[in-house]
């Protein structure tokens, strides 16, 4: 029988320290078994649990996209009981992956579109799978322009500090990266994420947003796309919510009658604005 | 559809035979004055369907979604590196339930659809699990219970079974209906896996399937306390979560798992893991949605953080969201909840409130 | 009864209007037969709707720790001398001032337990109960049959030690003989009538059919953490499966952190929808707590619980 319960048994192929407080980390995770690599198929905005026996489950987004190969990429904030041992592991240690989970962003139905990606602090993670895969040359010419708007604290809080490097030196995208007040030896923008999305006022003409942040990021940058005459349907957030099964059973993740983890966890402004504010 | 005829004096050598074959559970009174479905061995003859009250204390559903379950062990002793969840074999052997009342074989079958189990033939319905098909560990034990069910003749003071698609003499998911005839069982055969249950029965006479029929009518015909729920499938969502009936409810729920634990279609579930040493097992375990705990995230932020939203989710999740899902209530109308909330909350005056209640006039309208 | 039903709606009224407080907690009708439901109200108007009877068996000073806490003001609240006891001790603990309570003092019959008059007519809907203060007339579809109150009570209100409030603004009925006759001393512990090798076997019968809906804890006005033990995640305490262990550890924690405070007013039992006897671990520990310190909860406002105090002088060391 195929369950769903079952995590795929995974050995941890590398560590890194993404920010300077030492809270995020984005683990490389490489399936046992080959079948079960190659059928690990999935887009950008999806999820997997992250499986600890003993421990438990905690649900991230993956930060890898499809297109770099089999490797899977998971930025973890270390904030619960699961986190926080998965940050004790070392590079070798064997665990557990369940997933694909939920529906990621909608980029199939995009192509065509100009994109404009919108990421604050660590929820940069399936943000940069989307940019990965749009960025790829099989994927590039499928989409118009490219703008991608991110914002950290500090330059030390700013993840996958080398890609965006060769993003912000590509002529393709339109890469705006910042931080939220000078720093020393920081020479790229300052400001707070709605304040660069106001600069960078990028058009709603045959376009879409991905935004994923912080809640106050969200509300406020809302109104500032909702100036530059964006409409809510154009306009994709992905969740985050306490789960378990990760399969659209267990009951904990609703937000109305979605499941986060199986009807999103991306939605749009649209469709979460008929409903309650559970998330 | 073939129908037999039991009589009743023969019931426990009909059952005792039976249990030659398969694990037979029926309704019994136990020391504590509660009804429950307890082996057949094990009850008192001569037995009794029918419950005192009308119903088991607790809904079937622990048969099929037992309260703790395990789902997957690990043992890393044998030096893999890291631990791996092995996957937990559901108890092999087949079970009768005798006795089980419509309203809860009709949750039984609503349950099928969330835990992504399909009659065979039936292609109707979402099914959950997505690309990964049913919850095999539901499956597997609905697939090794048979129901026997017993129709009601009469319906408690508390029971709407009849405003939830179902009825005191409805079928959907059983294998057999039982109606008590005074004398006798009428038998009727409704599922292939129902027929072996019949094997030794005498056929039924056309009078027994009439006064079935009567019976039928007369058990409907006591179920008075109509409510109109029309409106609750035009109301939005949102007009739905801000009527002034949650705070009403909040002021005086308790936040309490009792309804939640006695509901015949309330399924959600904790998963845990515990661990000795190097070995383990993942379960699961009923949770409820009144409970803080239920929505909390790690990081200490709550999305159902107040009382308000924790009751109307509950209401909401049965009357609005699984009929937006599914087109069936996520409510059979057993009344369990009626009986065991300890503030006294009605399901029904619930429901008729989110179908009539006018919304909340904002602060300063007039 | 109706004198009380009628005392009590005047009383809130009255409380109501002369500005006493600006809620009233009490016990509305219950929508079938043999419940009553917890009401809050707060217009004079609305005091009609205010009942009582044998079977407002929760406890509302539970409801009122929560009151307190979002809004201000003076709440007024039925009490009868159980949950005037667990007032007095909420006072104590500092969840509740005197100050910004109002009082309606129910002399206490007794209350009754439905199961008990349930299970004397099997196989029957009771469509009503009616009662008076020696008699239920029980009402079925057809039938009437008539229970006498002592053969329809809930076990502790045997063996109550104060069924007239302890403190009270207003009483509704004049005071009733303070005790319910029997002697609790002498049924607190059941598990002692068992040799010690079968207690723990006696122990796990009786929480057998335990589910873990905690409504025992929910309706219990001593359980007012913000966050209990057993539904602490960071760390975990308590494991959340229905296994006996996890069972016996909810249980028994909580039984031990309601030790000297308890008034053993039965709300738990009433609310179990499994019909668990929780009183059984209560009674014992309220028991030792009487036999060791000498003192009942919720007697005497100024008094704290006896395992919450401690004095320099104090013969355990171990707290030093």
């Amino acid at each position: 029988m195929n369950n769903p319960y079952l995590p795929y048994p995974a050995r941890l192929t590398g560590v890194r320290e993404e920010t300077e407080d030492k809270s995020i980390r984005t683990f490389r995770l490489e399936l046992l078994d080959p079948g079960q690599a190659g059928a690990f198929a999935y887009v950008p905005g999806q999820f997997a649990e992250l499986s600890l026996a003993g421990v438990g489950e905690a649900p991230i987004g993956i930060a890898s996209s499809p297109t770099e190969g089999q490797e899977l990429l998971f930025s973890v904030f270390r904030t619960g009981k699961v986190t926080e041992a998965l940050h004790a592991l070392a590079p070798g240690a064997v665990m557990g992956v369940r997933g694909p989970l939920g529906k990621g962003f909608p980029l199939g139905d995009l192509k065509g579109e100009n994109l404009v990606i919108i990421a604050g602090g660590f929820a940069v993670t399936t943000l940069r799978s989307a940019m990965v895969w749009l960025l790829d040359p099989a994927n590039r010419g499928d989409f118009g322009e490219i703008t991608f708007i991110y914002g950290a604290r500090t330059p030390g809080m700013l993840l996958y500090r080398e890609q965006l490097a060769t993003w912000a030196a590509r002529a393709d995208v339109a890469c705006h990266v910042a931080v939220d007040r000078p720093a020393p030896g920081w020479d790229g923008q300052v400001g707070f994420v709605p304040q660069i999305v106001a600069e960078a006022a990028p058009r709603p003409e045959n376009a879409a947003a991905l935004v994923c942040g912080p809640p106050a990021m969200i509300k406020y940058t809302q109104p500032v796309l909702s100036e530059l005459g964006w409409q809510d349907g154009q306009i994709f957030l992905s969740l985050e919510n306490r789960m378990k099964c990760g399969i659209g059973v267990c009951g904990r993740c609703n937000v109305g009658p979605y499941y986060v983890c199986k009807d999103g966890p991306v939605f749009t402004k649209a469709e979460l604005d008929l409903l309650p504010k559970e998330y | 559809m073939q129908s037999y005829l039991l009589a009743k004096d023969r019931l426990d050598g009909f059952v005792s035979r039976l249990a030659d074959r398969l694990t037979v559970y029926v309704p019994a009174k136990g020391a504590d004055g509660l009804w429950s479905f307890v082996a057949s061995g094990s009850a008192q003859p001569p037995l009794a369907l029918t419950p005192e009250g009308g119903n088991t204390n607790m809904p079937p559903k622990s048969f099929v979604f037992p309260r703790t379950e395990v789902l997957m062990r690990f043992d890393n002793r044998a030096g893999e590196g890291g631990m791996i969840l092995r996957e937990e074999p559901v108890p092999a052997g087949r079970a009768v339930l005798l006795g089980v009342r419509p309203c809860d074989a009709k949750a039984l079958a609503v349950l099928d659809g969330i835990f992504g189990r399909r009659a065979s033939g039936d292609a109707s319905g979402e099914v959950s699990g997505g690309a990964f098909g049913a919850d095999p560990y539901w499956a597997a034990r609905r697939e090794a219970t048979i129901l026997c069910g017993l129709a009601c003749n009469y319906p408690c003071p508390t029971c709407f079974c009849d405003q939830m698609g179902c009825g005191p003499h409805h079928r959907e998911g059983l294998d057999a209906l039982w109606t008590d005839l005074g004398e006798s069982y009428l038998v009727t055969i409704l599922t292939e896996r129902g027929r072996e249950l019949a094997s030794d029965l005498a056929p039924a006479a056309q009078a027994d399937l009439n006064r079935a029929e009567s019976l039928k009518a007369e058990a409907a015909s006591l179920l008075t306390g109509k409510f109109p729920m029309d409106k609750i499938a035009q109301r939005g969502v949102l007009e739905l979560c801000e009527l002034p009936l949650w705070a009403e409810l909040a002021a005086t729920c308790l936040n309490c798992g009792a309804c939640t634990h006695v509901c015949p279609t309330c399924h959600c579930f904790d998963i845990q893991d515990e661990v000795k040493g190097e070995r383990g097992r993942r379960l699961r375990n009923w949770d409820t949605c009144m409970s803080g705990l239920f929505t909390r995230h790690a990081s200490g932020h709550n999305p159902r953080g107040d009382k308000l939203a924790r009751v109307r989710q509950r209401f909401m999740h049965k009357f609005k969201y699984i009929p937006v899902k599914r087109g069936e209530a996520g409510c059979v109308g057993c009344g369990r909840c009626i009986k065991a909330c300890p503030v006294n909350i009605d399901v029904r005056e619930v429901v008729r409130a989110m179908n009539e209640q006018a919304p909340q006039t904002p602060e300063g309208a007039a | 009864m109706q004198t009380r039903i009628v005392n009590i709606r005047a009383a809130a009224k009255a409380a109501l209007e002369e500005g006493l407080c600006r809620v009233v907690a009490g016990y509305a009708p219950g929508a079938i037969a043999m419940r009553a439901r917890p009401v809050f109200i707060d217009k004079p108007e609305d005091a009609g709707k205010l009942t009582w009877s044998s079977f407002c068996v929760g406890n509302l000073a539970g409801l009122l720790t929560q009151a307190a806490k979002q809004a201000s003001g003076r709440i007024g609240v039925v009490a009868q001398g159980c949950v005037s006891r667990n007032l007095v001790g909420l006072i104590g603990e500092g969840r509740l001032a005197r100050e910004d309570l109002y009082v309606i003092g129910v002399p206490c019959l007794g209350m009754a337990e439905r199961r008990k008059i349930e299970a004397r007519y099997p196989g029957r809907a009771i469509i009503a109960v009616e009662e008076s203060e020696e008699v239920f007339v029980v009402r079925g579809k057809r039938r009437e049959e008539r229970m006498l109150r002592r053969d329809a009570l809930r076990d502790n209100c045997y063996t109550c030690v104060q069924r007239n409030p302890v403190i009270y603004d207003a009483l509704v009925a004049e005071p009733v003989p303070d005790t319910g006759g029997g002697d609790i001393d002498k049924v607190a512990a059941p598990w002692e009538k068992h040799p010690p090798g079968e207690r723990l076997a006696a122990f796990q019968a009786a929480y057998a059919n335990c589910t873990r809906c905690h409504a025992c804890r929910d309706v219990c006005p001593l359980c007012y953490c913000s966050t209990c033990f057993v539904d602490e995640s960071t760390p975990q305490w308590a494991g959340k499966t229905g296994d006996f262990a996890d069972v016996a550890t909810y249980h028994l924690l909580r039984a031990l952190h309601c030790a000297g405070r308890c008034t053993d007013c039965g709300a738990c039992e009433s609310a179990c929808p499994q019909n668990i006897k929780v009183r059984r671990l209560t009674s014992k520990l309220e028991k030792d707590v009487r036999a060791l310190y000498g003192c009942q909860a919720g007697m005497a406002l100024g008094e704290s619980p006896p395992l919450t105090v401690f004095r320099p002088d104090d013969p355990q060391d171990f707290i030093k």
